[in-house]
C-alpha cells in the first residue's frame, strides 16, 4: 500500500512537481523544527529549530505564490528572511548573554517563571 | 393719673406675660456662666498643644470659673421671683408636622429658678476654689494643661446640666459630666487601676443613662415637649399632649421610674454605686469636686427638677417609694463598708455614697428642701474632707492608709489641714448644733418620721435605719480623725515617693526614700482653700436660720422652684380647692409640722391639706419628730463619735494598732467581708461579667468557625484554583512550547473537523 504511493509520488515529483510536493517538504521541515524545538534543550539548537520552522513557512509561501501566480508571497518571504537575519543576530546575542549568566546552554537552567 | 395708668398697664402686661409663659425672661449675660469655662477649656487645649509647662492653664481656669461664679452671684442677687427662662439661641428646632408632639424644639437656654441658682452657686463657687487647690496639688505634673482642660469642661457640662431649660440640654450636660468624669478618673492613664476605674465608671453610668435617655424620649412622646416651662404647665393642667388626662396614662408613673434609674447611675445608688469608690483613682481635686460635691448630686438635681412628675397625684408613686428605700439602704450599706476600710480616701468615697443615700431618702420622703440642703452642706464639708485627704496624700507621697499615719496635728505645717479635717468630720458625723451637716441630716431624718405611711410606707422604719446609719457615719468618720490626725506622731511614706502617682516629675526630689523622707506640708493654695472651705462648711449653718418660714435659705430657694412646684405657699392657699394634685404630699414636702401649724387656720376653709398632713404625720416617742429629732440624732452622732474615741484614740500608742483590733475576734468574718466591700464587685463579676464572658467566647467560637469559615472559604476558592493551575507553570521553556504546539494542534483539529469532516 505504502510503496506504490511513494513510487508514484517520487515519479510525479521528478517529472511534474506540484504544490503538494512543496507543501509536503514544508510540512516535514516544520515538523522537524517543532519536534527539535520541543525535544532539545540546547538553546542554540532550539534556535536553529525555529529557523527551520521559518524556512518551512517560507517554502510554503513561495509555493502558494507560484501556484496562485501572485508575487506578494515571494515578497513576503524576502521580508521574513530579513527579519530572520536580524532576529538571528539578536537571538544569538541573547544566547551568549544567557550562557554567561549560567555557564550553561541548557534552557532548563532558566526556570524562574515556575509557579 | 396717667402715671398710675402706666404702672397699671405695666402690671397688667407683666401679669399677662406671667400668665402666658408662667415665668419671666432673664438676662442673656448668664450665658457667660457655661461659656467662660468652655473657653477656658479650649485655651487649656491650646496650652497643651503649645506644650506650655507653666501654671498658665491653672490661672486661666481658676479665673474663668471664679468669673462664672461672680456672674452667677450677680445674676442671683438680681433675680426675679419664680422661674426665669433665658434663651440664648435656638439649638434644636425640628418639625415634621403641625400636630402636637410633632415639633421638637430645644433651645440653648436656661431655666433659672431657686434649684438651678442653688446648684450653680456651689458648682462654680466650689469649682473655683478646688481649681485653686489643684493649681498647687497638680503642679509639676506633665498633664497639667490636660487636667485643667477637662476640669473646665466639666464645669461647662455641669452648667449645661443644671441651667438648661430642657431635658435635651440636661442630657447633653449629663453626658458631658460623665465624659469629664471618665477623662479625669483615668487621668493617670499609665496606671492600670485608674484606667479600669475610668472604664467602670463609664460603663456603669451607661446603664443609668439608658434609663434617663428612655425617660427623656418617653417624656417627649407623652408631652410633646422637653422644655421644663411647657412641661410643668402641662403637668399642672394634668393633660398630656394628646389631650388625655395624665392619671390615665402609664407614662405618668413610668417616666419618673426611668429618670430615677438615670439618677441612681449618676449619683451612685445601690445597684449602680460600684463605680464611685473606684473613681477615687482620679486626682483628689477631681474626687472632691466631681465625685463628692457636684456631679454625683446631679441625680438629686434631676429628681428635684422633675419633682412635679414624681409626686403627680392620682398615679402610684413607685418611683418615689423606690427612691426612699434605695436611698436608705444605700446609706446603710455603704456606711458598713466605709467602717471597715483603711484607705482614708476610700472611706470618704463610701461616705459620699452613704450621704447621697440620705439625699435620695430625703427626696423619697418628699422633703426636697432637706435633700437640697444636705446636698448644699455636703458639697462643702465633703469637698473639705477630700481636699484634706488630698493634702495628706500629697504630703506623704500617696500614703492614705490610716494604720500608717498618726498625729498629723502635731506636725509642723499640718495644723490647718487637721483643723479643716476636724470641721469636715464634725459635719459629716452630724455633731449637734455647731455643724451644718447636723441640721441638714436632721431635716431628712425628721421627715422620715413625719411623712405619713399612706404616702411612703414604712417611712418610720427607714427613719430608724437612717438614724443607725448616722451613728455608723459618726463612728467611721471619727475613726479616720482619731487615727490619722491625733495621737502619737508616726508616719510612713506611701509608695509614690518619686512620682506622686503622677507622670514622672522631678520637682519633688526632696522626697527621698525611707530615712530621708520628709512630709511635704501643704503650701498657701491648699491651706487657703482648706481654710475657706472649712469656714464655709461652718457658715452653711447660717443659711438654716435665715428665712425661717421655709426652713432656711435653701428651703426658700426651693420654694420658688420646680422642686416645690405645686406648693408656692401664697398662691397655693388661694388656689387650693382647684388643685387636682399637689395636695397632702406636696405640703409634706415643703412645709414641716410647725409651718403647718402657722397656716392651719387658713386651711380649714379650703382643701385643708396642711392640716391633713399634720394629722396624718407620724410621731417619734409620741412627740413631734421635728422637735425630738434634734436630740435623737445628736445622741446617735455623739455615741458614734464616743465609740470611735474609745476604740481609736484612748490609749492608742502606735499608728498601726488600736483597741478596735481587740474586737475583731468577736465579730467573726464580718469585718473581712465589709472590708472586701461585701463582695459586691465579685458578685457582679459572677452575675454579669461571667455570663458576658461566656457569651462573648461563644460568639468568638461562632465567629471563628462560621463567619471566618465563610470568609476563608471564599478566599480559598481562587487559592485552590491557582494551586491547580500552577502546575502548568513549570518555568521550563519546552513545556510552554509543548503547550503552544498542543494548542495549535487542537485548533487545527477543530478547524479540520469543522471544514473537512463536518
Amino acid at each position: 500500500m505504502m510503496a506504490p504511493v511513494l513510487a508514484q509520488a517520487s515519479e510525479e515529483l521528478l517529472t511534474n512537481p506540484t504544490l503538494f510536493h512543496y507543501l509536503f517538504v514544508s510540512t516535514i521541515m516544520f515538523s522537524i523544527g517543532v519536534i527539535g524545538f520541543l525535544t532539545r534543550r540546547n538553546m542554540i539548537i532550539m534556535f536553529l529549530c525555529t529557523e527551520m520552522m521559518f524556512q518551512a513557512a517560507g517554502i510554503a509561501l513561495v509555493a502558494f505564490s507560484r501556484y496562485h501566480l501572485n508575487h506578494s508571497g515571494e515578497v513576503f518571504v524576502i521580508f521574513v528572511l530579513t527579519i530572520a537575519a536580524a532576529e538571528a543576530a539578536l537571538a544569538l546575542a541573547l544566547v551568549v548573554l544567557l550562557f554567561r549568566r549560567r555557564e550553561s546552554l541548557d534552557a532548563a537552567a532558566w526556570a524562574e517563571m515556575k509557579g | 393719673m396717667s402715671l398710675v395708668g402706666a404702672i397699671g398697664n405695666d402690671v397688667l402686661t407683666l401679669a399677662a406675660e406671667a400668665a402666658s409663659t408662667a415665668s419671666g425672661s432673664g438676662p442673656g449675660w448668664m450665658a457667660a456662666v457655661p461659656l467662660l469655662p468652655l473657653l477656658a477649656s479650649a485655651l487649656c487645649g491650646l496650652c497643651l498643644a503649645g506644650r506650655i509647662r507653666s501654671k498658665l492653664p491653672a490661672a486661666i481656669v481658676v479665673l474663668s470659673i471664679a468669673a462664672a461664679f461672680a456672674v452667677t452671684l450677680f445674676g442671683f442677687l438680681g433675680r426675679a421671683d419664680g422661674a426665669q427662662v433665658i434663651t440664648i439661641f435656638e439649638w434644636i428646632g425640628l418639625s415634621w408636622g403641625s400636630g402636637p408632639g410633632e415639633t421638637l424644639s430645644a433651645d440653648f437656654g436656661f431655666y433659672m429658678d431657686g434649684l438651678s441658682w442653688l446648684w450653680m452657686l456651689f458648682v462654680t463657687g466650689l469649682g473655683s476654689l478646688i481649681a485653686l487647690y489643684a493649681s498647687e496639688y497638680m503642679s509639676g505634673d506633665k498633664g497639667y494643661a490636660r487636667f485643667f482642660a477637662a476640669f473646665a469642661l466639666f464645669v461647662f457640662a455641669m452648667a449645661c446640666l443644671v441651667m438648661g431649660d430642657n431635658l435635651v440640654l440636661l442630657y447633653l450636660g449629663w453626658e458631658g459630666v460623665g465624659l469629664c468624669s471618665y477623662l479625669l478618673i483615668g487621668y493617670f492613664y499609665k496606671r492600670p487601676a485608674a484606667v479600669a476605674a475610668a472604664k467602670k465608671a463609664f460603663i456603669v453610668n451607661r446603664i443609668g443613662d439608658l434609663g434617663l435617655a428612655i425617660g427623656v424620649f418617653l417624656t417627649f412622646v407623652t408631652f410633646g415637649t422637653v422644655e421644663y416651662d411647657e412641661l410643668f404647665r402641662m403637668i399642672d393642667e394634668g393633660v398630656a399632649a394628646n389631650g388625655q388626662p395624665l392619671e390615665e396614662l402609664w407614662q405618668t408613673w413610668t417616666i419618673p421610674l426611668l429618670l430615677m434609674v438615670g439618677a441612681f447611675g449618676k449619683s451612685a445608688q445601690l445597684p449602680l454605686y460600684v463605680w464611685l469608690p473606684d473613681a477615687m483613682e482620679g486626682p483628689t481635686p477631681v474626687s472632691a469636686l466631681i465625685h463628692a460635691a457636684t456631679m454625683v448630686t446631679a441625680g438629686v438635681y434631676l429628681v428635684a427638677r422633675m419633682f412635679p412628675l414624681f409626686v403627680y397625684d392620682g398615679v402610684p408613686h413607685y418611683a418615689l417609694n423606690t427612691i426612699a428605700w434605695v436611698g436608705t439602704l444605700t446609706a446603710l450599706f455603704s456606711a458598713t463598708i466605709g467602717m471597715a476600710q483603711f484607705d482614708i480616701k476610700r472611706i470618704m468615697a463610701y461616705s459620699t455614697v452613704s450621704q447621697l443615700g440620705y439625699m435620695f431618702a430625703g427626696l423619697g420622703f418628699l422633703t426636697t428642701t432637706g435633700a437640697a440642703f444636705h446636698v448644699f452642706t455636703h458639697a462643702f464639708f465633703k469637698a473639705t474632707l477630700f481636699l484634706c485627704c488630698g493634702a495628706v496624700m500629697h504630703g506623704f507621697a500617696g500614703q492614705l492608709d490610716l494604720r500608717r499615719l498618726s498625729g498629723l496635728i502635731h506636725m509642723k505645717g499640718w495644723l490647718i489641714v487637721s483643723l479643716a479635717m476636724l470641721v469636715g468630720c464634725l459635719n459629716l458625723a452630724g455633731f449637734p448644733l455647731i455643724t451644718a451637716g447636723y441640721f441638714s441630716k436632721d431635716m431628712i431624718l425628721s421627715q422620715a418620721f413625719t411623712t405619713p405611711d399612706s404616702i411612703v410606707p414604712y417611712s418610720s422604719l427607714m427613719g430608724w435605719i437612717l438614724l443607725i446609719t448616722a451613728g455608723l457615719t459618726a463612728y467611721y468618720t471619727f475613726r479616720v480623725f482619731f487615727r490619722v490626725f491625733v495621737g502619737p506622731v508616726e508616719y510612713e511614706p506611701g509608695d509614690e515617693v518619686h512620682d506622686h502617682g503622677h507622670d514622672d516629675h522631678d520637682t519633688h526630689d526632696e522626697h527621698g526614700h525611707d530615712h530621708g523622707f520628709h512630709p511635704h506640708a501643704p503650701g498657701w493654695a491648699i491651706n487657703t482653700v482648706l481654710a475657706v472651705l472649712a469656714i464655709a462648711s461652718f457658715a452653711a449653718i447660717g443659711t438654716y436660720f435665715v428665712d425661717k418660714d421655709h426652713h432656711g435659705w435653701v428651703g426658700g430657694l426651693l420654694h420658688d422652684s420646680s422642686a416645690a412646684y405645686h406648693a408656692p405657699a401664697h398662691e397655693h392657699h388661694a388656689a387650693a380647692p382647684e388643685l387636682k394634685h399637689g395636695g397632702v404630699m406636696l405640703t409634706a414636702a415643703d412645709d414641716h409640722g410647725h409651718a403647718a401649724d402657722e397656716h392651719a387656720a387658713s386651711h380649714e376653709a379650703g382643701h385643708d391639706d396642711h392640716g391633713g398632713a399634720h394629722a396624718e404625720a407620724g410621731t417619734l416617742f409620741g412627740q413631734d419628730p421635728h422637735a425630738v429629732m434634734y436630740y435623737v440624732s445628736a445622741a446617735f452622732g455623739i455615741v458614734g463619735i464616743f465609740i470611735a474615741w474609745l476604740l481609736h484614740y484612748a490609749g492608742r500608742k502606735t499608728a498601726a494598732k488600736s483597741k478596735a483590733d481587740l474586737l475583731l475576734p468577736f465579730l467573726g468574718p464580718i469585718p473581712t467581708w465589709a472590708q472586701n466591700k461585701w463582695y459586691v464587685d465579685e458578685l457582679y463579676d459572677i452575675l454579669f461579667r461571667g455570663p458576658l464572658w461566656l457569651i462573648s467566647h461563644l460568639f468568638h467560637i461562632i465567629d471563628r468557625l462560621l463567619v471566618d469559615g465563610i470568609v476563608d472559604g471564599v478566599g480559598g476558592i481562587p487559592r485552590a484554583l491557582a494551586r491547580s493551575l500552577r502546575v502548568g507553570q513549570s518555568g521550563i521553556l519546552q513545556n510552554y512550547a509543548v503547550g503552544m504546539a498542543g494548542g495549535l494542534g487542537v485548533l487545527l483539529l477543530i478547524a479540520w473537523i469543522l471544514t473537512v469532516a463536518g
